[in-house]
């Protein structure tokens, strides 16, 4: 077994009292004091949370463009300078190799963020797939430190350790800016269904930048975030997780991520694929469902509809901000319209549920 | 927080109350604490019997599921309905109010499988 990987910002998290576990190779803080009162401070006031176990992927290249538009399902050509991309990438079969973020910093400059447990893999296909191409890729996932500040205060307490104007970032878009004097990337994205943003810096700024965001926040109530917070966050927000709600066996079309894969752009990994689902039309959905009946849907648990087995729950938890049990489900595409009752099967036995709307939270 | 030292434990972090010929049953400070914010307690059912070492109840946190093993044998006496609404009474006060069952102890032998405070302590510092 490897040894598991430490950020840059480990240290500061053990000062911190964080509880920290192993995710995805990495040693990193699930929770610091407490997973309900991280998430509604997130929600309420300010959450900083070190992702910088994210890889980092930068393509250069004459065919950057071409090449990047072929690994991924969404429409590359399309971007405009200082501006994110949500993306699926998928394999020839339509299963998922990864969700990823695409940062455009040149026409033939992309910046890609993929998921910490992927990166390697992710790296291999990317290479894989430049074969041919006039491209460079670097896996650059140790080089940079990703620290993500969410919630309705974010914007005010960064503003003031930015040269950056923040108002004139849109969300999806980035811009380059000082953060606490250090030259950063900073884009109008995050993962957990608040307006905020996510730093990308040089390894060894990072602590000096996470404590200056600590200490400016400190009256509008920031406070870190661990990974537990940034999963039912992120749940809430309908928000998928690779190797939950889509994975190699599990296409974007099924995962619910159609926007994001434009079947009529010229030829990219999985479209044959994906047309073909899309015609034949999609067997299974992901579906949001709340518990009727008191118990939590995890992760695996099967779901029922008149003792049948229909599909299986992707991601489950109490929502603190809705104050009810709720989840993502693949199920059978038949069972996924909206009040329709299923039972998720917990410890054998089939506990009443019902799809609802998602997302489950939407921010005022 | 400190082990009472009038109550017995299990290596799973459950503590055990003796009253009469009634055990008194819930976990740890130190389990409430590992589990984290507790959001439902899956109760077992009044005269359900359990042998010592059955799962007899489940505690979801937000993260996980732990289960709650008999400490000793018998059949369920009481379960304590306030957990229904207030789970996290486990969190609040883990050796008091956030006691989980009760059982008729069928043989009290059992008993004396149990850890004392110093053996538990003991194990907290030692690990498994």
């Amino acid at each position: 077994m490897t040894s598991l990987k430490r950020t840059p910002l480990y240290e500061t998290h053990v000062k911190a009292g964080a509880k920290i576990v192993e995710f995805g190779g990495w040693e990193m803080p699930i929770q610091y004091t407490g997973i309900i009162e991280e998430h509604n401070n997130c929600r309420n006031y300010a959450g900083i949370f070190d992702v910088s176990h994210m890889g980092e992927i930068d393509v250069k290249g004459p065919d950057a463009l071409k090449f990047v538009n072929k690994l991924v399902t969404n429409d590359v050509e399309k971007m405009a300078l200082k501006q994110c991309l949500y993306s699926p990438m998928c394999y020839e079969d339509g299963g998922v190799v990864d969700d990823l973020l695409v940062y455009k910093m040149a026409d033939d400059h992309y910046y890609i963020v993929v998921n910490a447990s992927n990166t390697d893999k992710d790296y291999d296909w990317f290479l894989q797939n430049a074969k041919g191409m006039d491209v460079k890729v670097d896996n650059i996932s140790d080089q940079v430190v990703q620290i993500a500040l969410q919630g309705p205060k974010a914007e005010g307490i960064l503003q003031k350790i930015t040269d950056c104007d923040l108002s004139k970032i849109k969300y999806y878009w980035f811009d380059y800016g000082k953060v606490n004097g250090i030259e950063s990337i900073i884009s109008r994205t995050g993962y957990t269904g608040e307006d905020g943003f996510e730093i990308y810096v040089k390894p060894e700024f990072g602590p000096g930048i996470w404590d200056k965001i600590m200490e400016t926040g400190k009256d509008e109530g920031v406070t870190p975030i661990g990974l537990g917070a940034r999963d039912t966050l992120r749940l809430e927000a309908r928000l998928p997780l690779y190797g939950h709600e889509m994975s190699d066996s599990i296409s974007p079309l099924e995962a619910g991520l159609g926007i994001f894969v434009k079947l009529n752009k010229e030829d990219f990994n999985g479209k044959t694929a994906l047309v073909k689902q899309k015609e034949e039309g999609l067997k299974r959905k992901l579906a949001g469902f709340e518990m009727v009946e008191r118990g939590i849907p995890r992760a695996e648990y099967p779901i029922t509809k008149d003792g049948k087995e229909i599909g299986w729950v992707t991601s489950g938890s109490f929502a603190p901000s809705l104050n009810k049990n709720i989840g993502l489900a693949l199920i059978k595409a038949e069972y996924v319209s909206i009040g329709s009752e299923i039972e998720v099967n917990i410890r054998n036995k089939g506990i009443k549920a019902k799809i609802v709307e998602t997302p489950f939270y939407k921010r005022g | 927080m400190e082990n009472p030292k009038d109550l017995k434990y299990t290596k799973d972090h459950e503590w055990v109350r003796v009253e009469g010929n009634k055990a008194v049953i819930g976990v740890t400070d130190v389990a409430q604490s590992l589990m984290g914010d507790v959001v439902f307690v899956e109760l077992p059912e009044i005269d359900a019997e359990f042998a010592a070492g059955e799962a007899a109840a489940n505690i979801e946190s937000v993260k996980a599921v732990s289960e709650v093993f008999a400490p000793v044998g018998g059949k369920i006496a009481e379960v304590n309905t306030a957990l229904e609404d207030t789970p996290e009474l486990i969190n609040k006060d883990a050796f008091g109010e956030g006691w989980i069952f009760t059982v008729e102890i069928s043989d009290s032998a059992e008993l004396d499988n149990l850890l004392t405070v110093e053996e538990y302590g003991k194990l907290l510092v030692e690990g498994e």
